[in-house]
């Protein structure tokens, strides 16, 4: 009983400062790429190859003196960011980061938690993400910040329908909802990745992943022309550092699961498991970085006619197509 | 273990509630009903159902209580926007209203805890429980189930409600904004 519970401490802690780490690489890995996309060098100063930037980043922003709104809600003001970061951060217990180890003839999966709704906990936790920026933009009794909340809730209500719509098309093929036993289908040959079966339900869901998150394209609660930084503007020091941590977690987390969903998780040939995982999510990390560096941002409208245009009724299609096909077969 | 997790996500259910309709301030009340939702989540999670669980904070403390919040904000109410209430008989037909359904809440509880332990003896005399077809409230399968066979036309009528709603809110919204547009264009 007690090792069980020293056991998943220990995963969650483990998994925890992994996130955090890769949280603070992924910025370095966003500035060093955009950099080279515009032909700039990127963050070289500090350490080898700028490599202790983020340290100094969150070095800096912990030191930073913090300038509260006087008019702003006090209370929702201070949890707005909490609350971002944590259901940011729990998604990450559903998803296996590896097959399992062996310690002592006691099998460890590696993963916090093998729950049978998996998906749909990844669900919940994402819808509740929204509180965090309509609170934050609520809170701060600022025109930006309100405008850029009410945006992005907007935005994230619309395209968490189509997120669903694109998982669902691989439940369908997977007749699971634990994303362990969905990885595990996909094991044996490159060719039982679901990205293969569904094609479709992969782009409908990144596309709607990259607009969940908030990211560009489709950054429009931050456009800063418009905008000033959207829902934190009002926000500085780590406060703000933490909504830049869960923008960042959310990244990883989006980009963890379409690699467990439709691209084998942790499957792969000679290399140990992890390293597969860590590869798979660093690629998806990196194709966020390089839309961001090439394509520009969308106006408001078009952001919601694309949404319910043409990702809605395409997710819907493929998933009615889907189901059809399964009918037929058995 | 489980008695003391019930007695505390009880405690917050029941404390929230009573800030839902004691606090001043709008969002706070929608933030409270929040925390209500999710209290009745774990409650779902500690009877072993985690697939209601999942379904209450998705579907309650995720989309409609979102829906709220926008509106709250987007109408921008602020505390102490109402005023007092200068409706004196609804508050003494509230308390009356309130003494009814307790005595209610009490029957019906009566009643259930007399089923439930004849229901509880019964299980005690038929030896180990779960012995016969095992209905999971734990997976979906079951949920979809006894939803699509044994509750589909309720399932179905509810269904034609939020339809009726949706086409009633889409007509609402239209006719604010078609006069709008025309004019700018014209």
């Amino acid at each position: 009983m007690l090792i069980e519970v020293v056991i998943i401490l220990l995963k969650v802690g483990v998994i925890f400062v992994a996130l955090l780490t890769t949280i603070a690489y992924t910025t370095y890995l966003e500035r060093k790429v955009v950099a080279h996309i515009q032909h700039r060098i990127g963050p070289n100063i500090v350490g080898p190859f700028g490599l202790l930037q983020p340290v100094a980043d969150a070095v800096k922003l912990l030191f930073k003196e913090e300038i509260k709104p006087a008019k702003a809600d006090q209370f929702f003001y201070t949890i707005a960011p909490m609350l971002s970061f944590i259901t940011a951060c729990m998604t990450i217990a559903v998803i296996p980061v590896g097959n399992w180890l062996e310690i002592g003839g006691k099998r460890i999966e590696l993963l916090i938690s093998d729950i049978n709704i998996g998906i749909l906990y990844i669900f919940a936790m994402s819808s509740l993400g929204v509180y965090g920026i309509v609170l934050a933009g609520w809170s701060s009794n600022s025109k930006y910040s309100l405008l850029g909340g009410i945006r992005s809730t907007a935005q994230m209500i619309s395209y968490e329908v189509s997120l669903g719509l694109g998982i669902i098309g691989v439940l369908l093929l997977s007749q699971t909802l634990s994303v362990a036993e969905i990885v595990r289908q996909q094991s044996g040959s490159i060719f039982n990745w679901y990205f293969f079966k569904q094609p479709i339900a992969f782009f409908v869901y990144f596309i709607s992943a990259i607009a969940e998150t908030n990211r560009s394209p489709f950054d429009l609660p931050e456009a800063e022309s418009e905008l000033v930084a959207g829902y934190h503007t009002e926000y500085s020091g780590m406060r703000f550092g933490i909504f830049y941590l869960s923008e960042y977690a959310n990244m990883i987390t989006v980009s963890a699961i379409a690699a467990s969903l439709f691209f084998g998780g942790w499957n792969g040939p000679i290399l140990p498991p992890v390293l597969w995982f860590v590869i798979k999510v660093v690629i998806f990390l990196f194709i966020y970085v390089w839309i961001r560096g090439t394509l520009p941002r969308f106006r408001y409208d078009q952001l919601m006619r694309f949404g319910w245009k043409v990702m809605f009724p395409l997710g819907l299609a493929n998933l009615i197509i889907t189901a059809l096909i399964l009918v037929m077969k058995s | 273990m489980s008695f003391a997790i019930f007695f505390i996500l009880a405690i917050i259910a029941v404390g929230a509630a009573v800030m839902v309709i004691t606090t001043k301030s709008p969002v706070s009340s929608a933030l409270y009903l929040i925390l209500v939702m999710c209290s009745l989540a774990g409650l779902f999670v500690l009877l072993g159902a985690l697939f209601l669980a999942a379904l209450q904070i998705i579907v309650y403390a995720g989309a409609i209580m979102v829906l709220f919040l926008f509106v709250i904000m987007l109408l921008n109410l602020r505390r102490d926007e109402y005023g007092h209430d200068s409706h004196i008989i609804q508050k003494y037909l509230g308390f009356v209203l309130v003494a009814v359904i307790l005595v209610q809440g009490i029957v019906i509880i009566g009643w259930a805890m007399k089923d439930y332990s004849a229901a509880s003896s019964l299980v005690s005399t038929e030896g180990t429980p779960g012995a016969g077809p095992a209905v999971d409230y734990n997976s979906a399968y079951w949920v979809a189930r006894t939803l699509f066979t044994k509750y589909a036309y309720p399932f179905e009528v509810t269904s034609i409600l939020l339809l009726a709603a949706m086409i009633g809110a889409v007509v609402i919204a239209r006719k604010k904004r078609l006069p709008d547009i025309e004019n700018e264009e014209g």
